[in-house]
């Protein structure tokens, strides 16, 4: 690191969770700083996904810096830093300044940011791996071209974790996506770390995703360990694991849960008791995969599959920060796919094999966001302000069109029939300066900027008030009173929905509904394409326990398993119903987008479609009539046409859409503590959506929902690829009854809500007809 | 009385349509804040209402209050909307019944009054609970959330009681509340039905209270 300072290089470093990262991310800072202690003015900035990690920094620089008496003054700065305190540190800079991403964009947004930035030479970016190739990482992007312009000799530095292609990353972090420019240091790997599938008594389940059946190992093995960490992959299963683990406490040893839907005080108060070393066990999910550093921790354990190698080498990172000794993990498959994925993700770790990040074009909705900050700075030219974002590398291609059209939707909402210019928020003087019309909007941009929009919660709270934590609304707008389901490490049964609260008790019966899904991640490609080359090599199968190989053999009986690159499509007759199972192994949102596409397709067929269920493995669809030709079923124009149309159609692009309205700056956030009273109800943005659509269907904001549905919410790169397996290596395999393959998919069907089929309307006509309610008062509905 | 799916009550005998809280002109009010809302509300609200009054061939036509968003509204609307408005106005017998956000409605067309006593029914814009006779309003924009199959499904709708009726909101922009909220149980009473108008039929579901 010091020999990449030394030739103010760019510089990436990798290195294992525990390495010490951060630290030699800052080692050549403090060794200038002690060099030239005469340094004026800001010099370095640190930038962390996470406020609690920022302050976790601030707390470990600190301490060195006081012992060592070095005049070296370090701040923090994110949303909960006092307002007195950030015009402070504008007028009177530290000379490291701890940040986030959305408080660094805020920053350059003032009008004296160019000269308080000006003498930063280096810039720090934590945790890299975690958020570049996502809103979050277009928006730092947009803000270090900026920074570059102010403070052209700046050095950037990321830190991250083991990553499966740093080129991309390098990429990333380069100015002009230039990754040559970007020096990769790589730090020393550390003790492999010792990895098992927790397998008690031979058993797996046919289906499951959470590991339960594994409770009462898990237990014992939290006896006989200081403190375990217990990851689940959503928020409802951490919930219920919590609950199993209680159930069997007969030590009642101090077991906690963490996770992103509890109250903020819920949450600190765990952290602390985590800090402080008095629990044995916390159940958790993806909330804890970055973070504060915890010694005590020796054991990790991985409820279901990991659904990604380097996810999973990330979180038994969490255990054991002593680099000489290995870390100890154990994985608990929830089902039989989950048993040779677990395996997969093992041998990959033992390989050193991890996932690739997707990198896509940068967000239109950040970039809008991004030019109005700039604006409020201080006017621009809008070449120069081209130029500048193309050297942006999620920009690299963006075309000078689609940059106007962003410029202008900023300024006046960029619409064809030009209605707003005398509300323009920016003005666009001669020879292409732009600058903020009044300062009211440099005031409202502030206020709204961000890039994570939170789905609107409900709060969880007791008729007494104690409030529990929050749930998504479209989870609580499901519930009736007296539904119960597990929450905060209790179960509560709904007394009802009052304005933006969801009223609970506490309550000894079981929780009947199955509990909100928050957070549900697909497998990885390549972790797939490891559990499909283990299907096509029976050598291989000695390694397993006996009930998954002879599930596997029998599966090569009665049917087939596919070789590698191979689509497997099996047909039969099960129950009086026709059932296809497709085997994609492209993770659960292609197969659930594919369901979606063959039922239509059926349903057109004249087929009777009756539904379908997905898994990260496999799709299973069942109807009245049987499939004969599923090779017709699956061309690959049906991306072109029905793709488009459905997704136009469904929820999906209204949610993207809500997103890009609040990121943009289309629509205010709410306020925190500002409720919805009575009529003042805020605009939907699906309205907004219906009408934009309908009027304007080119507008950059619809063509910023799409790229969000294509990618995040459809997957449909990989429902590409999984249509042209079909295309070239379609195997049918026609069976009197249901295969060993089949079943762990087929076993959720009944289980599974069903997102699709019935339109709206008819499930509406079926609501009614279940209610059956008699109707009173004057004869209003027939038409007399 | 006909609800229609649209959200217009359909009155044969009449000859006329009734709708609510058209909210004209709601994007460009919050345009002047610097959110710039697609300027195409009113033309879409007033294009619905063209194909309502096409399919019925209604020769009068009742707005039931909040017709504009705001005072400014009537100015401010394009010329494209104003077109359409003024054709519909000319084609039909049509009054604005003037509710809260109806300050000014100079130059709109039409004729203007603040309630109405059609056939015996009572229209205004908000239901009054001291009023014993049949009564149609608007002012709440009640909508209804269906849960189904793990699902749940919101809707405008029309509200119902022994005399009152409660029209959802027509305009393009116009948010929601709640059939349940305790607001439009304090105006229409307990035991309120909604009727859902789909082009399958009337649905009806009782208002949870």
């Amino acid at each position: 690191m010091l020999a990449a300072a030394g030739a103010g290089d760019h510089a990436l470093l990798v290195a294992a969770t525990g390495a010490g990262k951060t630290l030699a991310g800052f080692l050549p800072v403090l060794a200038e700083l002690i060099a030239n202690p005469d340094h004026d003015g800001l010099h370095t900035i640190y930038v962390s996904p996470l406020k609690a990690l920022a302050v976790d920094v601030q707390r470990n620089l600190t301490g060195p810096v006081a012992e060592m008496q070095l005049p070296i003054r370090i701040e923090t700065r994110t949303g909960d830093t006092p307002s007195d305190r950030k015009a402070r540190q504008r007028v009177r800079p530290p000379h490291i300044l701890l940040t986030t991403p959305e408080s660094l964009s805020l920053l350059i947004s003032y009008p004296d940011s160019d000269r308080l930035l000006a003498s930063v030479r280096t810039v720090v970016i934590d945790e890299v791996h975690a958020f570049a190739a996502g809103k979050r990482g277009d928006l730092l992007s947009l803000t270090l071209a900026r920074l570059q312009r102010i403070a052209p000799t700046l050095r950037r530095v990321g830190l991250s974790a083991t990553i499966g292609d740093p080129e991309s990353f390098q990429g990333w972090l380069a100015p002009d996506a230039d990754a040559a420019t970007v020096r990769l240091v790589t730090g020393d790997p550390g003790a492999a770390p010792e990895i098992g599938i927790l397998n008690p008594d031979g058993r797996i389940p046919w289906s499951g995703h959470s590991g339960r059946h594994a409770v009462p190992e898990v237990y014992t093995l939290i006896k006989a360990h200081r403190t375990t960490l217990v990851f689940c992959n959503t928020r409802g299963l951490a919930e219920l694991i919590f609950q199993d683990l209680w159930a069997v406490n007969d030590d009642r040893l101090p077991i906690g849960i963490h996770h992103g839907s509890l109250s903020v005080e819920a949450r600190r108060k765990i952290e602390g008791a985590m800090a402080d070393g008095r629990l044995r066990a916390l159940v958790c999910t993806a909330s804890l995969d970055l973070g504060v550093d915890w010694g005590d921790i020796d054991l990790v354990i991985q409820m279901g599959a990991p659904k990604g190698s380097s996810r999973l080498l990330q979180r038994i990172g969490r255990a054991n920060h002593r680099l000489d000794e290995p870390s100890q993990a154990l994985i608990a498959p929830g089902n039989r796919f989950e048993y040779l994925e677990a395996q997969a993700a093992l041998d990959a770790v033992a390989a050193g094999e991890l996932d690739a990040e997707t990198f896509r074009p940068g967000a239109l909705d950040v970039l809008a966001q991004h030019l109005m900050a700039c604006a409020c700075a201080a006017p621009f030219m809008e070449e120069v302000m081209y130029r500048e974002v193309r050297s942006s590398a999620p920009y690299a291609g963006l075309s000078r069109d689609l940059f106007d059209r962003t410029l202008n939707f900023v300024a006046t909402g960029g619409y064809a029939l030009k209605a707003y210019d005398k509300y323009r928020r920016l003005v666009r003087e001669d020879g292409g300066v732009w600058r903020v019309s009044h300062p009211k909007f440099s005031t409202q941009h502030r206020l709204n900027a961000g890039i994570i929009v939170e789905a609107t919660m409900v709060k969880v709270r007791f008729k007494n008030g104690r409030t529990l934590g929050s749930v998504e609304e479209y989870f609580a707008s499901t519930l009736s009173s007296g539904d119960r389901f597990h929450f905060a490490g209790m179960a509560v049964e709904v007394d009802r929905l009052d304005g933006s609260d969801l009223i609970v008790r506490a309550t000894a019966k079981s929780a009947m509904i199955p509990s909100y899904s928050g957070g549900r991640l697909p497998l990885s490609t390549h972790l797939a394409d490891r559990v499909r080359a283990f299907l096509a090599t029976p050598a291989d199968w000695v390694r397993f326990p006996d009930q998954i190989r002879d599930w596997l053999q029998i599966q090569q009986d009665c049917s087939c398993l596919p070789k590698p690159g191979e689509l497997l499509v099996e047909s039969f007759p099960h129950d009086g119903r026709h059932y296809l199972v497709i085997y994609g192994f492209e993770g659960w949102n292609a197969h659930q987008s594919l369901g979606m596409l063959l039922t239509r397709r059926m349903e057109t067929a004249g087929l009777n479609p009756l539904g379908f269920v997905a898994n990260d493995y496999a799709l299973a669809c069942f109807s009245l009539d049987p499939v004969t030709d599923p090779g017709g079923l699956f061309s690959a124009d049906i991306l072109e046409t029905e793709f488009v149309e459905w997704v136009a159609n469904s929820h999906l692009l209204k949610r993207a859409f809500r997103e890009v309205a609040v990121i943009s700056g289309l629509i205010e956030r709410q306020q925190p503590g500002q409720r919805k009273t009575g009529r003042q109800v805020t605009f939907s943005t699906d309205l907004i959506y219906d009408v934009l659509q309908r009027y304007e269907p080119d507008h950059m904001l619809i063509r910023a929902a799409w790229a969000d549905a294509r990618t995040r919410l459809t997957d449909v790169g990989r429902l590409a690829a999984l249509l042209d397996r079909a295309a070239g290596t379609l195997v049918h395999q026609r069976l009197d009854q249901v295969s060993p393959l089949a079943v762990p998919v087929l076993v959720m069907i009944g289980r599974e809500r069903t997102a699709q089929g019935l339109a709206e309307e008819a499930m509406l006509v079926e609501a009614e007809a279940l209610a059956a309610i008699a109707v009173g008062g004057p004869d209003f509905g027939r038409g007399d | 009385m006909v609800p229609l799916p649209a959200g217009a009550l359909w009155w044969p005998i009449r000859r006329a349509l009734l709708v609510a809280d058209l909210h004209f002109e709601k994007a460009s009010w919050f345009a002047r804040s610097g959110q710039f809302l697609p300027p195409y509300d009113s033309e879409a609200t007033l294009r619905r209402l063209t194909d309502c009054v096409d399919a019925t061939g209604a020769a009068e036509l009742w707005c039931l209050g909040d017709s504009f968003h705001d005072s400014g509204g009537v100015a401010r609307m394009p010329a494209a909307a104003r077109a359409l408005l003024d054709r519909l106005t000319a084609r039909t017998n049509w009054t604005w019944v003037t509710g809260n956000h109806d300050a000014a409605l100079d130059g709109a067309g039409g004729h203007i009054v603040s309630d109405a006593d059609v056939d015996g029914l009572i229209l205004r814009h908000e239901a009054d609970p001291g009023d014993p006779r049949p009564e149609l309003s608007g002012h709440f924009h009640p909508k209804i959330s269906v849960r189904v199959r793990g699902r749940s499904i919101t809707r405008r709708c029309f509200l119902v009681t022994e005399s009152k009726l409660v029209l959802p909101a027509f305009g393009a922009f116009a948010g929601g509340l709640d059939a349940a909220d305790p607001a439009i149980r304090t105006a229409v009473g307990n035991g309120a039905t909604a009727l859902i108008a789909t082009d399958s039929g009337l649905l009806r579901f009782a208002v949870p209270s």
